[in-house]
């Protein structure tokens, strides 16, 4: 705590934001307010344009008019230049929210003759902020006086005295200085505007310029001390923080569609979590760009926005390729559902894509995006870079809970999984595409490798492309493993054939039990015929054998009689008996 | 009679006949702007006799004037005529410089001589 005669307690230091992407959030809410911040860089990294910025986003989004007192370019100079970034300075001129002051030393109309100070400097500036009420000021670049005034005492000295005097005045300054060799400004300006200094860079690396800002003092704030990349494109500065590097963004239960339903159902069941992070590897026309689609089309199907990084193919391409598997992009584009980013990666480097990126995010605000593939970046840096790049990318798209999606081009073989190490930590879910060769012919199958957060299928599940999109087949596990493609077919049928013939076995077994026991019937009928008539014949021969014995015995009774006779008396009735 | 010490180079100065507009830009009547000027009205009176014009500008009291002539030092003399137009800045205490530039040679009269 420097013992400095601010109104303010010192340990909340008033900022006052300045509007850019990124910048803020870095600074801790933008720079000291009522103090000057110093930024130095090289010619042509961007200082003139930041501080431009700073004063048009403070005149139209913070309600405080600013002063732009410029040594180096004229008035309609900066304002060409500012119109680059969008920004109307001429309006803002005549809304008098903004006045630009060319103050201009010529060194050779200038004679020195005696002693004087830079009252008149001091003059211009105070009518400027005075005329418009102005509460930031700009002073671009302070330097060049050293080139005009001879005297370096008086000019050392009247400059101090002019930054003690613009924070007396209470003003939000920017003071650009030229990067020298060994110091931050060439003419040390660092010595008098102490309170908060920014750096920028611009450098070539490889072909590619990164520009990069850093905050190399900010007295009485935390601050990010690292190099942020930026950019500067039409829509001004824009700085990318890492806002995330703690870890500590929310997480949502929520589940979502992959857009495929079989994939849904091999991922716990449900699908993915929102905010997840989701990687699809796979070899060269294994599918990733339609897995990607099927993902778009059913995040646009919730009414949620998709953002499409496109870096090999051209969207159109992308859109003409899709329709023949039946997915339908150019309506979601039409909706406003499907942004499409289209760039060759060769074309900047990879912070200035990240910017890019963070920029097309927070403009069009999706909670689905798609990089694919992630793979052509390669040519741009460093395994290490690359995964610095992507991890921030990862952080920054979970700290606003927004699904992604990356697809990546492997070379296949048993490299398939290690060439994705380096980043596969910070993916929630890995799907490997891959191809199953067999049989002369290359079938397409899908792989969970792991998911965080829920239990997912373990299977390597065989799809196809058709016309009404992404289809599994149900898995066929054969003697030799999983068969995929005509094999599968072959084999199925094979397998149709045997259960056929085993059933035919069966009938035919059922149909001998029949005969055997018909026969069995028929023998049986046979002999109880016989024994039917052997029993009839029997009863037949006892029958007449009884006949006998009683014919036998009725005739034994009659000679029994006949004989026991009464003689003569019955001689008649005997022989009438007899011959009766 | 300044014009018969006509040097050929100070062609501008056969306009010697016309008067001289001096501008003199100050800030309040600080003791730098109050030298600036009773050094000027001395040198003007030296050598320019009655031909010249003086004008203060006080800048406190009207700053905007200070943009047309881009005055940053204070006090600045700005001879506006004849052209080509020049700019001394200081409070004038530095006679040769000031005749240097003002493009007078200095007066014999004075026992001073050019540098």
């Amino acid at each position: 705590m420097t013992k400095k005669t601010t109104n303010n307690h010192p340990r909340a230091l008033p900022k006052a934001p300045t509007g850019i992407q990124g910048l803020d959030e870095i600074t801790d809410g933008g720079l000291p307010r009522g103090r000057p911040t110093l930024v130095c860089g090289s010619a042509g990294c961007g200082k003139t344009l930041l501080a431009m910025e700073f004063l048009v986003r403070g005149a139209v989004e913070f309600g405080e008019p600013g002063v732009f007192m410029t040594f180096e370019e004229t008035a309609p100079e900066l304002t060409a230049n500012a119109a680059s970034l969008g920004f109307d300075v001429d309006r803002l001129v005549k809304q008098k929210k903004l006045v630009i002051d060319f103050v201009h030393v010529e060194p050779s109309e200038i004679e020195e003759a005696g002693e004087y100070d830079l009252e008149g400097l001091f003059i211009r500036l105070n009518h400027a902020i005075d005329s418009i009420g102005a509460k930031r000021v700009v002073l671009d670049t302070v330097e060049s006086l050293f080139a005009g005034l001879p005297n370096e005492r008086i000019l050392r000295a009247e400059l101090r005295r002019l930054f003690r005097w613009l924070k007396e005045k209470g003003v939000t300054a920017i003071i650009t200085g030229e990067r020298g060799d060994d110091t931050l400004t060439r003419q040390g300006l660092e010595e008098y505007v102490s309170d908060c200094v920014l750096l920028l860079d611009h450098r070539v690396v490889s072909q590619v310029s990164t520009r990069r800002l850093r905050v190399v003092k900010y007295r009485g704030s935390t601050h990010g001390t690292n190099e942020f990349p930026f950019l500067i494109d039409r829509q001004g500065f824009c700085v990318m923080p890492v806002t995330s590097l703690a870890l500590d963004h929310d997480v949502s239960k929520e589940r979502i569609s992959t857009g495929v339903a079989t994939l849904d159902t091999m991922l716990g069941g449900k699908g993915l979590y929102r905010g997840s992070s989701v990687l699809l590897t796979g070899t060269a026309g294994t599918g990733k760009t339609s897995m990607a689609a099927c993902f778009v089309r059913a995040a646009c199907a919730r009414g949620e926005r998709s953002l499409y990084f496109a870096l090999e193919e051209s969207p159109r391409q992308i859109v003409r390729n899709l329709r023949s598997i039946g997915v339908n992009l150019d309506r979601l584009v039409d909706e406003g559902l499907l942004q499409f980013h289209a760039s060759r990666p060769g074309l900047c480097g990879l912070e200035t894509h990240l910017a890019t990126m963070h920029r097309a995010v927070n403009q069009f605000r999706p909670q689905v995006v798609v990089v694919d593939p992630i793979t052509a970046f390669t040519a741009l840096g460093q395994g290490f870079e690359i995964r610095d790049m992507l991890m921030r990318l990862v952080d920054f798209l979970k700290v606003k809970r927004i699904t992604s999606f990356f697809t990546s081009l492997t070379r296949g073989g048993n490299a398939l999984e290690a060439t994705e190490t380096p980043i596969s930590s910070l993916i929630d879910t890995w799907l490997l595409l891959r191809d199953i060769e067999l049989d002369g012919e290359r079938n397409r199958a899908l792989h969970v490798f792991k998911s965080r957060g829920m239990a997912h299928s373990n299977q390597v599940r065989e799809f196809v492309l058709t016309t009404r999109g992404v289809e599994f087949q149900d898995v066929f596990v054969g003697p030799g493993g999983v068969l995929t493609g005509s094999a599968r077919l072959a084999q199925e049928a094979q397998e149709k054939a045997d259960r056929l013939s085993r059933e035919q076995a069966t009938q035919a077994m059922k149909r001998n039990l029949d005969r055997k026991r018909q026969a069995l019937d028929a023998q049986i009928a046979v002999l109880e015929a016989d024994f039917a008539a052997a029993r009839t014949d029997i009863a037949r021969q006892i029958a007449e054998s009884d006949m006998r014995a009683t014919a036998l015995r009725s005739d034994r009774d009659e000679m029994k009689r006949s004989r026991q006779g009464e003689g003569t008396r019955n001689r008649r009735t005997r022989k009438q008996a007899f011959e009766g | 009679m300044k014009t018969a010490t006509r040097r050929p180079k100070e062609t501008t100065r056969i306009e010697a006949a016309k008067t001289w507009r001096l501008r003199l830009y100050v800030a309040d009547q600080t003791p730098k702007s109050l030298t600036a000027f009773a050094n000027l009205q001395r040198i003007c009176a030296q050598y320019l006799d009655e031909r010249y014009e003086i004008e203060v500008i006080d800048l406190l009291k009207r700053p905007q004037l200070a943009e047309g002539d881009q005055i940053v030092a204070i006090p600045t003399l700005v001879r506006r005529l004849p052209v080509p137009m020049r700019k001394i800045i200081g409070d004038l205490s530095n006679i040769k410089r000031v005749l240097i530039a003002l493009d007078l040679q200095p007066h014999d009269a004075g026992g001073h001589h050019g540098d």
